[in-house]
């Protein structure tokens, strides 16, 4: 019996021991290895200057956004966003009417106003930043529209 | 030793008689030293109103209250008037506060009534706040429209916008704008603070919400349903 209690506490303490190593062997925070007196080197990433709509890359993506949307405001009582892309100012606005999909529910049963489902606009419509891509991107659309 | 009299009567012969006719009767009675004296409590009673007010019109001043602090301030830290590019800023009174005379005191007899709301406790907590803040902010654009939007215009002047160094979108907007006498105010609502709840035909959730208009006077949100 005190044997398997030596064993288990060996095999623990050498678990315990291998996993701190590993871990900081492979811990790396989000500042890199800089440490806390020395400022981390961020990159600084500019949004990109405003443009024409920029064309789909395969059909149905949710178009980018092709401008700045610093300091818009999409909170419980206000979408920016909408301000000018939703149906009634759109034309005024000349900017892109919002689509008839978010205009369905789960079920596509047609809703007087837009879905609420569709509310978080930037989830799906990102503006762009002149940032290299991490990896190289080889895909190629089926199709376009 | 000369008395105060003798050196008065000495002086007063130096000037000619004709100048005596001009000086007003009570400067006479309280004599040259009294009056230099009170020109002189004038410049300092002035600068110390003046110096009172502009205390009154300081950044720190207006968040010293927790109402400003905590509501307003933190949403106007998150726009490009309180931090940006060339640290150039407007602070609350630069739009809050007229920078003429006569409408600047108008409007700090007007503000009497807030430091009663205060006492009062009106809006001491976010959630009174926030149930206040469609007046609130009403209030403000009314301000803003029938004055032309002067308190954007103490920094902006659309005569020297150069439309090339503009966004698209802005220089498409603003010289249409402009030629239909649109005024700040009218398209750029809530850029310091938040807004309260705008109807934009989202769901139910904003129904019976406030319809903000572009200028148009009738509210835009509605028009094409």
């Amino acid at each position: 019996m005190k044997l398997i209690h030596a064993a288990a506490l060996l095999t623990g303490l050498l678990l315990c021991c291998a996993g701190s190593a590993a871990a900081q062997e492979t811990l790396r925070s989000e500042r890199g290895n800089a440490s806390i007196e020395e400022e981390s080197k961020v990159n600084m990433f500019r949004p990109e200057a405003d443009k024409e709509s920029i064309p789909r890359n395969y059909a149905r993506q949710p178009p980018l956004v092709p401008h700045s949307i610093r300091g818009y405001e999409v909170t419980q009582n206000f979408n920016k966003c909408m301000d000018c892309h939703s149906a009634e100012r759109a034309e005024a606005t000349r900017a892109t009417r919002v689509g008839k999909s978010h205009y369905l529910t789960r079920e596509d049963k047609k809703l007087p106003n837009i879905s609420p489902r569709r509310y978080f606009c930037l989830q799906c419509h990102v503006p762009q930043f002149d940032a290299p891509p991490l990896v190289e991107n080889v895909y190629k659309p089926a199709a376009k529209r | 030793m000369e008395t105060k009299k003798t050196l008065l009567a000495r002086l007063g012969k130096l000037v000619p008689a004709w100048v005596g006719k001009l000086v007003p009767g009570w400067l006479k009675r309280v004599g040259p030293f009294a009056a230099v004296g009170l020109f002189a409590a004038g410049i300092v009673f002035w600068g110390g109103f003046n110096w009172a007010l502009e205390m009154t019109n300081r950044e720190e001043f207006c968040i010293s209250c927790h109402e400003m602090k905590d509501n307003v301030f933190v949403e106007y830290q998150n726009t490009i008037h309180y931090t940006n590019r060339t640290g150039v800023r407007a602070t609350c009174p630069d739009c809050h506060v007229p920078k003429e005379w006569g409408p600047k005191m108008w409007r700090k007899i007007q503000a009497s009534n807030e430091v009663l709301h205060k006492i009062l406790g009106t809006i001491d907590t976010r959630e009174k706040f926030l149930a206040k803040r469609q007046r609130l902010a009403e209030n403000e654009w009314r301000r803003f429209k029938a004055t032309d939007s002067r308190p954007c215009r103490n920094c902006h002047n659309f005569n020297y916008m150069d439309y090339s160094m503009q966004g698209m979108r802005p220089a498409r907007e603003h010289p249409k704008a402009f030629d239909e006498g649109k005024t700040c105010i009218d398209c750029h609502k809530g850029i310091a603070h938040q807004l309260p709840a705008v109807d934009q035909h989202i769901g139910r959730f904003n129904e019976g919400a406030l319809e903000i208009t572009h200028g148009d006077g009738a509210p835009e949100a509605g028009a094409g349903r």
